[in-house]
Order: C-alpha cells, then structure tokens, then sequence
C-alpha cells in the first residue's frame, strides 16, 4: 500500500536550541492526528535522538515533518536530511552499543524499536537520510 | 532543606542546559555538603539518550561525593519509551513521587550525626 502525504512543514536544524522548538513543532502535528500519549513520547524521543545525531554527525541540517496516511493508518513521518561525511557502514551503525562519538550508540537502533517506520541512506561525503514514521495507533 | 538538595526540571532541556544543570548540581553539592539530591521529572515529557545520560552523571557524580540521587516523578510512558530505547537508567534510583523518594533518600543516608531538623524548613 503506498503512503500518501498529507501535509508538510520543513525546519532547519543547526544548533542545539533549535532541537526543543522542532520537537514541539513535531509534537503538534502528532495532535493533529489524535496520536496517543504514549506514541508521542515515543515518536518525540526517537525525534529527538536523530536531530542529535544530525546535529553531532552532519552539523545540522533539514527536517521535513508530514502527516502521512497508509490506508486506514495515519500518521506522522519525519524525514532528517544532513549533508555530512554520511556512514560508512550502516548495518554496523545499526548495532546497539556502537558508536563512533562518545555516545552509549543507542541512537539508531534504539530509534528503530521506538517507530513503526525506519529508512536510512547515507553516501560518504554526500550526506545521510533518515525517514522514520509512527503511525497514531501504530 | 536539610541535608538534601531538591531540583525541579520544569521543562525540556537543551543539551546545554542539561549540562549546565549537571555542572552545578554537582558544584551546590559540594557547597552544601548535601547528603542526597532528588530530580523531579514530572514535568519532563521527553527523555531521550542525552538526557538519560546526564541524570545517570548526576547520580555517579553526586555519588563520589557522597550524596545519594533519588529520581521522582518520571511519566509512565517516558519510562516505557527509555526501555524500548535501551536505556533503563540502571544505577539511577527512582521513586514515584517527590514524597517516596524523600522517604527512600532518607532510609539511604544516616540522618542520625547531622543537626536535627528545627521545623524552620520545608521541604517543597
């Protein structure tokens, strides 16, 4: 079944303050679509955990937030697009405890577990993609 | 507040500000020769790797100074989240509300040397 985009906001990320109003922005469209408490706090962590990585990793970059639906599903998809040195090896990234900053690397994959949707793609020197949805009863 | 110090996180921080607060939990400490520090979260709607490492560095931190962490107040569904996450804040203590876990900072930290309480102070 294909997913349908509904509406759109884009923001850019590049310093740290700028992560809590992104994340209240995210939060607002997950109330548009009625999204329960605890899919909200799911979704805003693992929100939360990619701009971190996007702002450590790819010196910030841009987020697209869509409410996006999936026949009777919807839902909210956020995409995270950093033009960074990208990684070299994403099946490794993916593992839980790597990490090549200081971090505990739960970040992907611990993102991954938190939504229902996770798509990442990376080109050395180009840049990484992270799209990851949470559908409202997901 | 008697032997403990009492820090209410009223929104959700930045990573400077965590780091910040990190800094000068531990710094007032050491000033106050605190015996115990308790973190109400229940204001914190988000808690994310950053900020689960910094409340698990307060704890160690304080705890290399002789102080005991108590964390209260966390929302069921941020605890749900931090688990699924992979991060179950092992070595933090917790307790419900602000009231339990004073009675829990309390059962961990011998009162009995320390002046007693002469009723000027409140505790919230």
């Amino acid at each position: 079944m294909e997913i349908i985009p509904l509406t759109k906001g884009t923001m850019v990320v590049l310093k740290e303050q700028d992560v809590v109003p992104f994340r209240n922005s995210v939060k607002e469209y997950a109330i548009k679509i009625r999204m329960g408490l605890l899919n909200q706090t799911k979704l805003l962590t693992a929100c939360s955990e990619m701009v971190r990585n996007m702002l450590r990793y790819g010196n910030g970059g841009i987020t697209v937030v869509e409410i996006v639906t999936k026949g009777r599903n919807t839902g909210v998809r956020v995409t995270f697009i950093d033009k960074g040195p990208g990684i070299a090896d994403i099946p490794l990234a993916m593992q839980d405890g790597y990490s090549t900053g200081k971090s505990m690397g739960l970040g992907l994959p611990g993102t991954k577990r938190l939504v229902n949707e996770f798509e990442i793609k990376s080109e050395l020197g180009t840049g990484t993609t992270v799209t990851i949805t949470k559908w409202a009863n997901g | 507040m008697g032997p403990f110090l009492l820090v209410t996180i009223q929104i959700d921080l930045y990573d400077r500000l965590a780091l910040n607060l990190e800094e000068d939990l531990v710094r007032m400490v050491e000033n106050t020769s605190s015996k115990g520090v308790l973190i109400d979260i229940s204001a914190v709607s988000i808690v994310d790797s950053f900020m689960g490492r910094i409340l698990g560095n307060i704890a160690s931190m304080s705890r290399l100074l002789d102080a005991q962490t108590v964390v209260v107040g966390m929302q069921p569904a941020v605890a749900i989240t931090l688990v699924e996450l992979g991060l179950p804040l092992n070595g933090v203590y917790t307790a419900l509300n602000m009231e339990k876990g004073m009675l829990l900072l309390q059962s961990m930290v011998d009162t009995s040397g320390l002046q007693e309480d002469d009723g000027d102070h409140t505790l919230d």
